[in-house]
C-alpha cells in the first residue's frame, strides 16, 4: 500500500500567470472594436429624453450630430445660459446649418449620401422653438432623414 | 557552439495590457447611439400653388401639445398615459366607426393573404415654440409605441412572432400593411416666444 504513500513534502507548483495576458489582451480587442471616440468636445450640456421605443442607428459613419443645449459652466460668461446650438467644435446659429450640413455632405462619399442622417442631440428641457427652427432650416438643405437623440428610460 | 538565449520575461505584458485595457474602458461610450427615426416633408416649392392636400376629416387626428405642455388629441384634452390607446383604437377602428379612419383593401405584394385593409389614418403632430422638447419626444415615444404594439399584435396573429423576431422581407409586409403615418405640420407661431 505504500505505492501511493506520499513520499516527503510536496512543494505547491505555482500557478502560472502567462495565460492572463492572453485574457488581459482579450477583453483589451473587444473595448477597442467597440470603442468610439469622442472626436468633439461637448460645450453644451445635454441630457436626452427618455423614450423606451427608441432604435439603434444603422450607420454611425453617416451621422452627423447637432448638438442643442445651454452652454456648459466654463462658456456662460461668453455664451449666456440660453440654448444655444453646437456644430462640430463651436456654437453656431441656425443660419449657419446650411454650411454645416453641405460640408457634411461633402465629406460622405457619393452613394452614401442620400443615406445621411441628422441626429438632433438636444437636452430635455429646451423649449421646442429652437428645435423648430432647426427643423426648418435642414428642411430647406433637404437633409430629410433625421432622428431624435434619447435614452432608454432606467428600470 | 550555438549561446543557448534566454528566455523573455514576459511577465510584464499582462501590465502593458492593462494599461491599455483601462484606457479603453475609459473613453469608450458604448452602444450610447439611440433615437427616434423619422423623416421630415420636404420644403413646398415657393412657385408652386398651396393646394389643400385632400385628406377626409375622419382620415387624420391632430395631436396639438400647448406650450404648457398639456396635449390635445383632435378637440379633447388627454392625458400621455391615454395616448397610446386613443391612437390604437384611431389607427384600427374596430368597430368601422364612421368618425374614425376609413381602411382601403390593399395588395401587398410578399403577403401570403394578398391583401389587407391597411387604415388610411394619418397622425398629425403640431406644438407651440414654448413646448418642452420632453413632452415633445414623451408624445413621439407615445405614438411609435401605439404602432409598434400594432405591428407586434399583427405579427403575433400572421406570423406567431414578434415584429423583431421576422426577417427582413416579412417586416418589409408588415410595415406596409401598418403604416407609420406620422406627419410633423408646419410650425405655427402661437403662444409667446421663448
Amino acid at each position: 500500500m505504500s505505492r501511493f504513500k506520499n513520499s516527503g513534502k510536496k512543494e505547491m507548483p505555482g500557478i502560472t500567470s502567462s495565460s492572463l495576458s492572453d485574457i488581459v489582451f482579450m477583453l483589451l480587442f473587444f473595448f477597442m472594436v467597440t470603442t468610439q471616440m469622442r472626436d468633439t468636445e461637448q460645450k453644451v450640456k445635454i441630457t436626452t429624453p427618455e423614450a423606451s421605443e427608441v432604435v439603434k442607428l444603422d450607420r454611425k459613419d453617416l451621422n452627423s450630430y447637432i448638438n442643442i443645449g445651454s452652454p456648459t459652466l466654463a462658456y456662460q460668461q461668453m455664451f449666456g445660459t440660453e440654448p444655444r446650438i453646437q456644430l462640430n467644435d463651436s456654437f453656431r446659429t441656425t443660419d449657419e446649418i446650411r454650411d454645416f450640413i453641405a460640408a457634411e455632405r461633402e465629406s460622405k462619399s457619393e452613394k452614401d449620401r442620400s443615406l445621411m442622417t441628422v441626429s438632433i442631440k438636444a437636452d430635455q428641457d429646451v423649449r421646442m422653438g429652437i428645435i423648430t427652427d432647426v427643423k426648418q432650416e435642414l428642411r430647406r438643405c433637404s437633409a430629410l432623414k433625421i432622428m431624435y437623440t434619447a435614452r432608454r428610460p432606467a428600470k | 557552439m550555438a549561446k543557448k538565449t534566454p528566455a523573455i520575461n514576459s511577465s510584464s505584458t499582462a501590465d502593458i495590457a492593462f494599461l491599455l485595457l483601462c484606457y479603453f474602458l475609459m473613453t469608450t461610450t458604448m452602444g450610447s447611439h439611440l433615437g427616434l427615426n423619422r423623416r421630415l416633408p420636404p420644403m413646398p416649392d415657393p412657385s408652386q400653388k398651396v393646394e389643400d392636400q385632400k385628406i377626409n376629416r375622419r382620415n387624420i387626428i391632430v395631436v396639438k401639445i400647448n406650450s404648457s405642455d398639456k396635449i390635445y388629441a383632435g378637440t379633447e384634452a388627454i392625458d400621455v398615459t391615454q395616448l397610446k390607446d386613443k391612437i390604437k383604437e384611431f389607427l384600427t377602428n374596430p368597430a368601422n366607426d364612421p368618425s374614425l379612419p376609413e381602411k382601403e383593401i390593399q395588395e401587398i405584394e410578399g403577403y401570403s393573404k394578398g391583401t389587407y385593409a391597411v387604415s388610411k389614418g394619418v397622425i398629425s403632430l403640431q406644438n407651440d415654440r414654448g413646448t418642452s422638447y420632453q413632452a415633445y419626444i414623451a408624445v413621439q415615444n407615445e405614438l411609435v409605441k401605439a404602432v409598434n404594439e400594432l405591428r407586434d399584435d399583427f405579427c403575433m396573429r400572421e406570423f406567431g412572432k414578434k415584429y423583431n423576431a421576422l426577417d427582413e422581407d416579412t417586416q418589409g409586409v408588415v410595415r406596409k400593411c401598418i403604416p407609420q403615418n406620422i406627419s410633423e405640420a408646419e410650425p405655427k407661431d402661437v403662444g409667446k416666444r421663448r
